[in-house]
This record gives C-alpha cells, sequence and structure tokens, in this order.
C-alpha cells in the first residue's frame, strides 16, 4: 500500500500563522477606537516614553486594557480546552459549566464583607467561587448514577449558573451593591489599570504554563481514563492539578473581565478543526486564538457605536451561541 | 514462579464483592485467556490485575512487586492494557496516538527520541497500521482501529499485554485477523498475552492455558483439553454443549449448545418461588 501524505500543515507553521493573526489583532486593536490613531502612535506607545495626548492615551488606557483582552482570551481558551478534555464533552466551557457564575457570587460576597479587598483578595476570592461553581455542577450533574453525559453537566450549569447569579443579585440588590457588582460583572474590559494587571496577568501566565506542561497527560486522559491508567498516568493526580489551573484560570480572568461565556467554548473547537486532537497542539494555540479573538471582539465594542461602548461580553455572547446551537446539533461529533 | 500472579485476592465495589478470593498466576511467554459469563468478573480482574481499578484485600504481584505500591510509570513498561473498546481517540491521528504508546517513558514535553520513533514505527508495521498514519483513528473502520489501539499498546514495548474483549464489535474476518496478530507477537517476541474473550471456540484455538471465571471465583484453570469440557462449560455457563474437535487444529470445539433447564440454582430459585411473587420480581 502507498504512504498516504500528511495532508495538514506542521504544527510550526500553524503556530507560526496563528502568531501573525495575533500580532495583526493587537496593532488592530491599538489603532481603532473611539480616538484613532495612528499604527506609528502605537510603536511609540509600546516602545518609547514620548508623551503626547495620543500616545500617552495608547499607553495607560488602550495598553492596558488590550493586554487584559489577551490574558482573558488566552486564559478563557485554555480553561475550555482543558475542560473539554478532561471531561470529554465538547460543551464545557468555563460560562456554561457554573465557574463564572460561582465566581460572581464570590465577587459579590466579597465586596459586601471585604469592603477594603484589593485586587489580590478579589482575584482569589472569585477563584474559591469558580471551585466552588465547579464543584456544585459536578456534584449536581452525577447524583444519579452513571456517567455524566454532556447534555446533563450542561443542565446542570444552567441550573447552578442561574441559582448563583439569583444569589449575587440578591446581595446586589439586599446590600445596596448592585451597581458597584455590574461594574465589575458587566463592565468588561473598560477601565482595567496597570495595576490590576500587575496583580492578575502572572497568575494567569503561570496557568497557562503550566496547562502546557500538562498537555500530554491532558491527551491521555482524553481517550479514556482506563487508557490513561494504563500507560502509567496518576489519573486522580492529574484531574486534580486540571481542576486547580482551570479554577485559577477562569476565577482570574472574572477578577479581570466579569463575565464571559462561549469564548472557552469557541476557541477550542475552531483550534481543532486546524490542529486535530492532540492538547500537545490544541494548548498554546488556544491562547493565540483566545487572545485573538478577544482582541477582536473588544475592538468590535470600541468602534461599531463609538463613541459609545457595546459590551464585549454581549458581541462574545451574539458570535457564541449559533456555534453553541451548532455544536449541539451535531451531537458533539464535533469533537473530533 | 511466574512473573505475574495474585493471592487471595478480593476486588469489589462497597460492599459488593467481584472478584472472590482469588489466587492465580499467569503463565509467562504464554497466550492466557479469562472466559466466563456477563457479570462473573471477567474484565474487573483483568483490571484489578493491572492496577486500573484498587483492589480491597489480598495482593497483586508483578516482578515480586506489590503492584499498587510500584510506580505506575514502571508497571506502564512492563505491562500494557488495552481497555475494552476504547472511545473512539477523538480526532488523534493514528501516528499521534500510537506515539503515546511512549508515554511511559517519557518526561516533560515529552521529545521523542530516535529510539521511540523506532519503536512506534515498528509497532505500526507489524499492525498494517503505518498506511493510514497520518489518518484520524476515527476515521478508520473497526478492525483497523482495533489495530491501531493494538499498535499503542506494542509501542509501550512491555512483555506482559493485557487486552479487555479485543474482538468485540468485528466480524468474523477482522476478529480473527486481530487474534493471528496477538498470535504472532507471543510465538515470535514471545510476549504474554491475556485476554478476556466471549468466544469459546476462539478462546481454545488461540490460549495456551484458559482460566474459566464463575462469580468472582475460578471453576477451572488449564489447557483447552481440560476446561473446554461438558462438566466445565455446565459449571460456567450454566449449558449442555457439544464438545468436538476442530478437524483443521486439533482443537476442542464447541459444536452445539442448549440452555440447561431448571438444573442450575437460579432457575431452581425461580420455581420455588410462589407465582405472586414471581410476578413483581
Amino acid at each position: 500500500m502507498m504512504k498516504e501524505k500528511q495532508l495538514s500543515l506542521p504544527f510550526i507553521y500553524q503556530l507560526a500563522i496563528g502568531l501573525i493573526l495575533f500580532i495583526i489583532a493587537f496593532l488592530a486593536a491599538m489603532v481603532f477606537g473611539a480616538a484613532d490613531a495612528t499604527v506609528k502612535d502605537a510603536w511609540l506607545a509600546l516602545t518609547s516614553n514620548t508623551a503626547n495626548d495620543t500616545v500617552t492615551l495608547l499607553r495607560e488606557i488602550r495598553l492596558p486594557r488590550e493586554l487584559a483582552a489577551i490574558f482573558v482570551g488566552a486564559a478563557l481558551g485554555v480553561a475550555g480546552a482543558m475542560m473539554q478534555g478532561m471531561t470529554r464533552n465538547p460543551l464545557a466551557d468555563p460560562g456554561l459549566l457554573g465557574l463564572t457564575a460561582g465566581a460572581n457570587a464570590a465577587l459579590a460576597i466579597a465586596i459586601v464583607f471585604l469592603p477594603s479587598a484589593n485586587y489580590l483578595a478579589i482575584m482569589l476570592a472569585c477563584m474559591a467561587g469558580a471551585a466552588g461553581g465547579a464543584a456544585l455542577v459536578l456534584g449536581l450533574g452525577s447524583m444519579k448514577k452513571g456517567s455524566l453525559s454532556p447534555f446533563r453537566i450542561v443542565l446542570a450549569g444552567a441550573v447552578v449558573s442561574a441559582f448563583l447569579q439569583a444569589v449575587s443579585e440578591g446581595i446586589g440588590l439586599y446590600f445596596h451593591i448592585s451597581k458597584d457588582v455590574s461594574m465589575w460583572t458587566a463592565g468588561g474590559l473598560i477601565g482595567t489599570s496597570w495595576e490590576q494587571l500587575q496583580i492578575i496577568a502572572p497568575f494567569i501566565a503561570g496557568g497557562l504554563f503550566a496547562a502546557l506542561l500538562l498537555s500530554r497527560q491532558l491527551t491521555i486522559l482524553s481517550l479514556s481514563e482506563e487508557a490513561a491508567a494504563g500507560l502509567g498516568q496518576k489519573t486522580m493526580q492529574v484531574k486534580v492539578m486540571l481542576f486547580c489551573l482551570i479554577v485559577l484560570l477562569a476565577g482570574a480572568s472574572v477578577a479581570l473581565v466579569g463575565n464571559m461565556t462561549f469564548i472557552g467554548l469557541m476557541v477550542p473547537h475552531i483550534v481543532r478543526a486546524v490542529t486535530g486532537s492532540d492538547y500537545r497542539f490544541i494548548i498554546p494555540m488556544s491562547a493565540l486564538v483566545g487572545a485573538s479573538f478577544m482582541l477582536f471582539a473588544d475592538m468590535l465594542g470600541r468602534t461599531i457605536n463609538a463613541p459609545y461602548e457595546t459590551p464585549v461580553a454581549a458581541i462574545v455572547a451574539i458570535m457564541g451561541l449559533p456555534f453553541f446551537l451548532l455544536i449541539v446539533r451535531k451531537g458533539g461529533r464535533t469533537f473530533s | 514462579m511466574a512473573r505475574l500472579y495474585t493471592d487471595h485476592l478480593h476486588v469489589g465495589y462497597g460492599d459488593h464483592l467481584i472478584v472472590k478470593d482469588l489466587t492465580t498466576s499467569i503463565p509467562d511467554k504464554k497466550i492466557t485467556t479469562i472466559i466466563g459469563s456477563n457479570g462473573c468478573g471477567k474484565s474487573t480482574l483483568l483490571k484489578a490485575m493491572t492496577r486500573i481499578i484498587p483492589h480491597q484485600s489480598g495482593t497483586v504481584i508483578l516482578d515480586g512487586e506489590h503492584i499498587q505500591k510500584e510506580k505506575t510509570k514502571r508497571i506502564a513498561q512492563k505491562l500494557a492494557i488495552l481497555p475494552q473498546t476504547p472511545e473512539s481517540a477523538s480526532g488523534l491521528t493514528v501516528g499521534e496516538l500510537v506515539s503515546y504508546g511512549r508515554f511511559p517513558y517519557q518526561n516533560g514535553f515529552g521529545r521523542l527520541s530516535k529510539k521511540d520513533h523506532e519503536v512506534i514505527h515498528w509497532a505500526l508495521e507489524v499492525t498494517g497500521t503505518a498506511a493510514f498514519k497520518h489518518r484520524p483513528v476515527d476515521a478508520l473502520s473497526g478492525g483497523q482501529r482495533q489495530r491501531v489501539w493494538i499498535a499503542m499498546a506494542l509501542a509501550q514495548e512491555t512483555e506482559i499485554i493485557f487486552l479487555d474483549e479485543p474482538t468485540t464489535y468485528l466480524d468474523m474476518a477482522h476478529q480473527l485477523e486481530v487474534l493471528e496478530l496477538l498470535q504472532k507477537l507471543n510465538r515470535e517476541q514471545e510476549r504474554t498475552i491475556v485476554m478476556v474473550l466471549h468466544d469459546l471456540n476462539q478462546a481454545a484455538r488461540f490460549a495456551d492455558y484458559i482460566l474459566a471465571l464463575k462469580d468472582g471465583e475460578i471453576v477451572k484453570a488449564g489447557s483447552s483439553e481440560e476446561v473446554m469440557t461438558r462438566d466445565v462449560l455446565r459449571e460456567v455457563f450454566q449449558i449442555d454443549a457439544e464438545i468436538g474437535r476442530d478437524p483443521r487444529t486439533n482443537k476442542p470445539i464447541c459444536i452445539t449448545y442448549n440452555l440447561l433447564k431448571g438444573e442450575n440454582k437460579h432457575e431452581e430459585s425461580i420455581y420455588s418461588i410462589p407465582v405472586a411473587v414471581r410476578a413483581h420480581s
């Protein structure tokens, strides 16, 4: 029999193309906005100490915002990929499985009971909330005997999310902090400061790196637990580590931008269509594509109806919902 | 003494014991098959012997080491297991999947060494799957897919290979193909093969040693001549079997069989229950 040629592009070229798209998205996001700037301004803002109006605006307001978009997009893309691999559930997403809602509820609680909390405390609260939300969903989903079917988990996620959403809103109303809570949760990337970034970004960067290290383990775990155990994986240990990473990435994202469903769902599916199903390739590519996607969505949010902002969460949801329905319709078979 | 043996092994979930007080050893460099009716504990025994599931009490010893205590990665270098009908491996290509057979030998990011590449190449060749190296596993037919999974187990380079029903969902020709491949590996490379099979005649034809299980206990262990008898099959499967001889392989075969009526405990108990109660059960 004749040997077949490898059809897809070697991963290194895929990565290069991804990187180029990412850089284009970044530059575009820097240049376009309510206040127009030139590529030269963007370059000056990045590389020099020049201090004219446009350059200062870019450096102090737009740059931290775009960096936040990059970190959040990468974190959510990778968290989604890890969740999908670990649960073998094509519909897994931090927003759909209760992590985001849990983080939001924890955020509301933190604002009430720790009014002087700094960004670090807020972020840790968000992570704890994300862990709690995920635990509730997994617990509820596995109450009935048998394996966790994708749809049952998503249903449990919807129920838990609605409940936790109600909790945050209840807290907001009762303690008259609705405005503070919604500032965080619906604010998207508006008002991201350097100070906030400095605290949260290292956590995300660390989480992304650790995810990369675990990507091989994730691939064999995504085959089946028995196969993974047979290959000599400490399955329980790996699952706990993955869970912690997912919670860290999702919690840190909420601390930066609040609600952001569907990125974690969409990005890994788009990536898989190009790289195939090996998480050694999916994880880095999801980070790149997630970051580019968020930059693009944020840019749209700033320009569609300038000078007014269109919430980036709404833009992502408008793109994400049809995608979700498509995956459901295919019965999760896009998972290949 | 055999490299792999169990001693008073108990396996179960909660209070429910599935494998009971089982002491046996797996003959080295032979093909062993485990037979028994549904739910008799075949797969559970297989998983417990390969440390995929924990056991309650007793021991499984591999090369003098307690299997639950030794490093799992080290065990994976000695013993491979092909789980029952693995999920379709999502969209991994054949080459990718087989290369994960090298997992027990790798660290960190897992770059493949020259040796790794050689072993992977060999595993693909010997299973006849090299031709579709770049195709996604889930685009293959059932028989091809099974051979790819076997290739992955082979890439693990272990002397002992466990397989849980490797012929399920395959047609007759493909079943034979898989079994002949395993036989070849056993004869040419002296690998120890342990597998669960449903088909008695296949078990008799390929196995050097058969373990017949019932309710988590061994009813009979031995060569196909010793196990493929009317009495043993009556005990294990509650069937009345007609045993003959395969004219080509000269191995015992079950030519035809009937279900035993009223003789086994199960049936008796039903007949002894009053009608009103029976209706509810």
